[in-house]
């Protein structure tokens, strides 16, 4: 004697974003901090020593924000002109910062007045930054050279003019410079104006962003272009390592922020913002995002805590203590004992307990209770086609009053024009129009409903005319389209693909 | 050892247990039931079958413990004799010859108490007094005509006769010594024909059972209790009860005895081969299992083994509850296929609704290690958009990829693909459409992989294309009209360069795959085609006259290995090369070909249409007392007769070595398993 086998719930497939890695990892942040800054903010860089405060470069103006403080802890305003590139140097003590005045401006994080002036420049300072010695700052112009200082000293030790336009960071050629020698090392060709460097931290790749393209270059192998990623549909802007160097970010006019993965190059999640994104840093530890845009708009997201991470997904009920499941469990019988096996009770969905009794209207009742017609409608499905296989739909279905009638024409109303349900519903649609055809005009909601359902249709219908022209349209664009020899098959399987799809 | 071998038919078994009712001993150990041409003694505790009673050469139409000794048992059958065996030790014991042939007792009962003898036929029942007058009552025909008596049973010490009827009810008879004054009541719990009842040996209780296959123990004098044991399968056809009252028994449409305890809890479950309505899958061998794989039950596929005969289990396919309505549309299983290591099982299951369209599922299968079963991975719902003709899985072992092509009448041809997700939270690889190929929009009828996987060969009508499943590129179309390809087989081994196909106007053709050219083809009816998967021969099956030739050849040369006239009557639908447990190392050039592998074959039996024999080739090498004997003599003398005829190759063929029709005289012959 076999068991009762229980309605199969068929499991359609999800539909829309996989749930990876991370997506899970870059979607735990709390809800973004939006900041107001006076102009375009062109430059984030993060403190690299505890508390990570970071200094946000917006017009003339540099704004040093604390790791959750929502005003500027300190700010640098002496700029006669628009500011460019603020960075700390790697003790977090000292903060460099070009200028459209072509003064190079040195400041210590807690004085307000700038320690040191570089003058040498002739036009606008669009790039500043310590060397990695951290007594020296490099310095790129608008004047094609690029210059390096002696930080206490304030004298230029060597200036390189190998560059023809302006170095924003870099331009159609781009150079590697080795400050023992005087000439360039390598020399790489972008293709477009270069926005944004970024060099690994192994200093083996470098990433540069122009155009629309993000390309990586192998160092090692004499400037070898390693990828090129296309993913962006307006200018790359900036470029970002995460923490531990396995994820790179972007971000791009065209106000996306993409992750790509560091070995496979694939785009793994994605930021969407309000306005074109100009600079982007990302905290030690991937504490927090930021990113500013054209309108001056701050943009600050901090991860979630592990106790507020947990709570969301902790949401579940308290369950049953240990102690209920291992009651009666736990005796072991002993040697003289005869055990009595207890028969395992089978448990079944109510809509299953009635269907093995053959309460064919109860199971449809139930599956058709509120709960489970809104939240899980392939139940009620699953309920629906499990009694037209038994052949008693006609019998489940009639004998209904008003309100019952209105339920169950409010659900098709609802799913009918679904395609995974579509199969089922379109019998039991048929079935129902002809058990009540007699009793139409006789209540004003049924009527509205087929009203609404007949209309419904009507629609669904003009939408299959036009695919089904827009399939022959493409039939014809493919077959003059592929050569002669493979048509035949392809075009099948395309179609084949596109009903499928439909 | 085998020195002399022959090769001869043995039927092997899949006979019905259910036809007649089965006879439980008088200690409730042994159950008797017949079981074709003989009768089987199984054991009521383990299921197991004991012995086999033979010796009737016909159908055995009854079984009865003797009354004087309840150690022996009475059988009769249709080839006109009565045998009296010791079912205990299965030692026959002798044999009558009564002078009519005895035909089963159909819906009589004798009451030994009151000395009367039932019967109850259409709308008539009828009462045979042994000492009164014979009473009679035809049924009044008011309420409508759905009350005719199905079956019936008298209480063993009340005067009471119980009557089962076609619209489900049971009516209880009383008084009817009295022409006049007879009683009934009438109870109702079935819905559909009441097929056996059966009263307990102290009266008691009274057993029903129907179509529902539920069996209802229903209280005597006290109706309204009734006792359920539901699901128990399938239809009931018998009920029998031990007669000391602890064991009940009931046989069921699907080949099946159930032995149940009068505490209402099945005991023990007695399965033969199912034979579903029509066989739609083929025959197959589980690779693991080594057992035969076919469709049994509805919505199941069974495993049997061969060796002993026995139904290993039901692989539940479809995994709804089975509702027992007639004229009920059910999901039958109608393809199935294995790949060669048995890892993976695919199936197909359909549902043909009266307007609306057709419901197919493809389900594949994985073999779980640690349940030694298999275990569903991949449901596609509606694969195809319409039928699917033929279903097979790439059989190379080396292949990275497993794949599965299915060809469907809508026409296409769809290649289906095991692939590990990109994501990591889906658990394990899953299958999915890798190609959809089609052939100017005719319909594909069957498809074969080459034993490599390096070709696929799809025919479309008379058209055989040859893709090739790495870069799916249609590689050659091979085509010999006119005629539809109704089989296609790629040789094996040495001859893995031709390509076999039979096609619908009896040609049987050969091309080689490396000239793309027709290697030699010849005229014969064909209506199977099968390859060894162990060696290069091939098998066909060609029906003529009513009875079914059998050629066994290797593809590249157009002369038979072996060929057997009239190796059984009627039409061979099925057949499957099964391998052999040990080689066998045969020298004998007819019986070579069955080193290997045994061709067993399914015939529909022409004495009784019903009756499905699985039958299969054997060499025998030494004589002994087996029934076969006879099968033998019969065979022989038939063999003889048609090579006297005619050769019925064309002259295309060259003409049968003689040695290997020939029958050589056997001294001595034994079954050899």
């Amino acid at each position: 004697m076999a068991s009762y086998k229980p309605t199969k719930i068929t499991v359609y497939p999800k539909l829309g974003e996989k749930v990876t890695q991370d997506t899970v990892y870059w979607k735990n942040y709390k809800a973004p901090i939006q900041i107001k800054e006076f102009g375009a903010v062109t430059n984030i860089n993060f403190s690299p020593v505890a508390p990570h405060n970071f200094a946000v470069t917006a017009f003339t103006r540099i704004h040093i924000y604390g790791p959750f403080s929502h005003e500027p802890v300190k700010s640098f305003t002496r700029f006669k002109d628009t500011a460019y590139c603020g960075r700390f140097r790697s003790d977090g003590q000292l903060l460099v910062a070009g200028c459209e005045d072509s003064v190079v401006r040195l400041f210590d994080v807690n004085g307000k007045v700038a320690l040191r002036m570089y003058k040498g420049h002739t036009k606008a300072v669009h790039v500043t930054d310590f060397t990695s010695d951290s007594y020296q700052i490099l310095t790129g112009s608008d004047d094609y050279s690029c210059r390096l200082w002696d930080i206490p000293n304030a004298t230029e030790l060597n200036a390189y003019q190998e560059h023809t336009d302006y170095i924003r960071c870099g331009q159609h050629l781009f150079s590697m410079f080795d400050g023992r020698v005087d000439k360039s090392v390598m020399t790489l060709d972008h293709g477009q104006p270069v926005e944004s460097l970024l060099l690994y931290p192994s200093e083996g790749l470098l990433v540069s962003a122009g155009g629309r393209f993000v390309k990586v270059w192998d160092l090692l192998k004499k400037g070898q272009p390693l990828v090129s990623l296309k993913n962006h549909h307006k200018t790359v802007t900036c470029l970002c390592l995460s923490s531990n160097g396995e994820r790179l970010l972007s971000g791009s006019l065209d106000r996306h922020v993409k992750v790509y993965n560091t070995t496979s190059y694939k785009v793994v999640h994605n930021f969407d913002y309000a306005a074109s994104i100009l600079s982007l840093a990302l905290a030690p530890n991937d504490e927090s995002i930021v990113v500013g845009m054209t309108n001056g708009i701050l943009n600050l997201k901090h991860r979630k805590n592990a106790e507020e991470s947990k709570e969301i997904s902790g949401q579940q009920r308290r369950r049953p203590s240990y102690r209920v499941f291992v009651k009666g469990k736990n005796y072991f019988p002993k040697q003289d004992d005869y055990l009595v096996s207890k028969p395992v009770k089978q448990h079944l969905a109510k809509y299953d307990k009635q269907l093995k009794k053959f309460n064919v209207s109860k199971a449809l009742d139930t599956a058709l209770e509120a709960w489970t017609r809104l939240k899980k409608p392939e139940i009620t499905v699953a309920v629906i086609k499990e009694l037209d296989r038994r052949g008693t739909l006609k019998n489940a279905l009639a004998g209904r009053d008003e309100q019952g009638l209105s339920r169950l024409l409010y659900f098709l109303i609802g799913n009918l024009f679904d395609p995974r349900f579509a199969p089922v519903l379109v019998t039991a649609a048929e079935m129902i129009l002809d058990i009540y055809q007699s009793v139409i005009g006789q209540s004003s909601v049924v009527d509205r409903q087929l009203l609404r359902l007949q209309e419904m249709l009507e629609r669904e219908i003009d939408y299959q005319q036009e695919l089904l022209e827009v399939l022959g349209m493409l039939d014809t664009v493919f077959a003059s389209s592929l050569p002669r020899k493979e048509d035949e098959s392809e075009v099948g399987a395309l179609s084949a693909r596109c009903i499928e799809a439909r | 050892m085998v020195e002399h071998g022959d090769i001869r038919v043995v039927h092997r078994g899949g006979s019905k247990i259910n036809s007649r009712e089965p006879v439980i001993s008088s200690d409730s150990r042994l159950l008797l039931c017949a079981s074709g041409e003989c009768v089987k003694v199984f054991s009521t505790s383990t299921e197991e079958c004991i012995h086999d009673l033979r010796g009737h050469t016909g159908l055995v139409t009854g079984v009865l413990l003797r009354p004087s000794n309840h150690l022996q048992a009475y059988s009769c059958s249709a080839d006109g004799t009565v045998r009296l065996w010791d079912f205990t030790d299965g030692i026959l014991i002798k044999v009558h010859l009564p002078p009519p042939p005895p035909h089963p007792v159909f819906a009589a009962h004798p009451n030994t108490a009151h000395l009367y003898i039932v019967s109850a036929k259409g709308l008539q029942l009828e009462v045979y007094f042994f000492k009164k007058q014979k009473f009679s009552l035809k049924e009044n025909n008011k309420k409508g005509r759905k009350n005719t008596f199905t079956c019936v049973a008298s209480h063993p010490q009340d005067d009471c006769i119980a009557t089962g009827h076609e619209d489900g009810k049971i009516r209880l008879w009383r008084n009817f010594s009295h022409k006049k004054e007879y009683t009934y009541s009438t109870l109702h719990w079935h819905h559909s024909v009441v097929s056996s009842l059966c009263f307990t040996p102290e009266g008691t209780n009274l057993l029903s059972g129907g179509v529902e296959s539920v069996l209802v123990q229903w209280r005597y004098n006290q109706e309204s209790q009734k006792d359920f044991l539901p699901r128990l399968g399938a239809a009931i056809t018998h009920i029998v009860v031990s007669p000391d009252g602890a064991l009940f028994c009931t046989s069921h449409s699907d080949n099946k005895i159930t032995i149940i305890q009068s505490c209402v809890k099945v005991s023990a479950i007695i399965q033969g081969l199912v034979k579903g309505e029509s066989l739609s899958t083929d025959l197959m061998v589980d690779p693991r299992s080594k057992a035969m794989v076919l469709n049994g039950k509805p919505g199941h596929l069974q495993f049997y083994s061969l060796q002993r005969d026995k139904l290993l289990f039901n692989l539940d396919i479809v995994q709804q509850e089975y509702i027992h309505q007639s004229g009920l549309q059910q999901f039958e299983v109608v393809k199935a296929a294995f790949t060669a290591s048995g890892n993976w099982l695919a199936s197909v299951e359909e549902r043909k609704q009266k307007d609306a369209e057709l419901e197919l599922n493809l389900k594949l299968w994985m073999f779980d290690e640690q349940s030694q079963s298999f275990v569903l991975n991949t449901t596609i719902s509606a694969p195809h958009e319409a039928r699917i003709t033929a279903m097979c899985f790439c059989q190379s072992t080396d292949s990275q990829t497993t794949m599965l092509v299915s060809t469907s009448k809508d026409g296409h041809f769809k290649a289906w693909q095991l692939a590990t997700p990109a994501h990591t939270e889906d658990d394990g690889p899953s299958w999915s459409c890798d190609f959809v190929g089609a052939y100017h929009s005719l319909v594909p009828e069957c498809c074969t992989f080459s034993a490599d996987g390096s070709l696929l060969a799809v025919s479309f009508q008379e058209v055989v294309t040859v893709w090739s499943p790495s870069s799916w590129e249609l590689l050659t179309t091979l085509s010999q009209p006119p005629g539809a390809i109704r089989d296609l087989c790629f040789g094996k081994l040495s001859c893995s360069k031709y390509l076999v196909g039979t096609t619908a106007n009896n040609l049987l053709c050969c091309w080689n795959l490396l000239t793309c050219a027709l290697e030699w083809s010849t005229s014969m009816n064909t209506s199977l085609l099968l390859a060894d998967p162990l060696s290069e021969n091939m098998a066909a099956f060609c029906p003529q006259a009513g009875f079914t030739d059998l050629f066994v050849f290797k593809p590249n040369e157009p002369r038979p290995l072996y060929s057997h006239k009239a190796v059984c009557s009627g039409n061979v639908t099925r057949a499957v090369f099964a391998p052999r447990e040990e080689m066998l190392d045969s020298c004998e050039e007819s019986s070579q070909w069955l080193n290997h592998s045994q061709l067993y074959f399914l015939t529909q039996c022409m004495v009784n249409p019903t009756n499905t024999k699985l039958s299969k080739l054997v060499i025998d090498d030494s004589i002994a007392m087996t029934p076969f004997h006879l099968l033998l003599g019969k065979h022989r003398g038939q063999q003889q007769q048609q090579e006297s005829g005619q050769d019925s190759l064309s002259a295309e063929r060259t003409p049968l070595p003689q040695g290997s029709a020939a029958i050589k005289e056997v001294s001595s012959s034994f079954l050899h398993v």
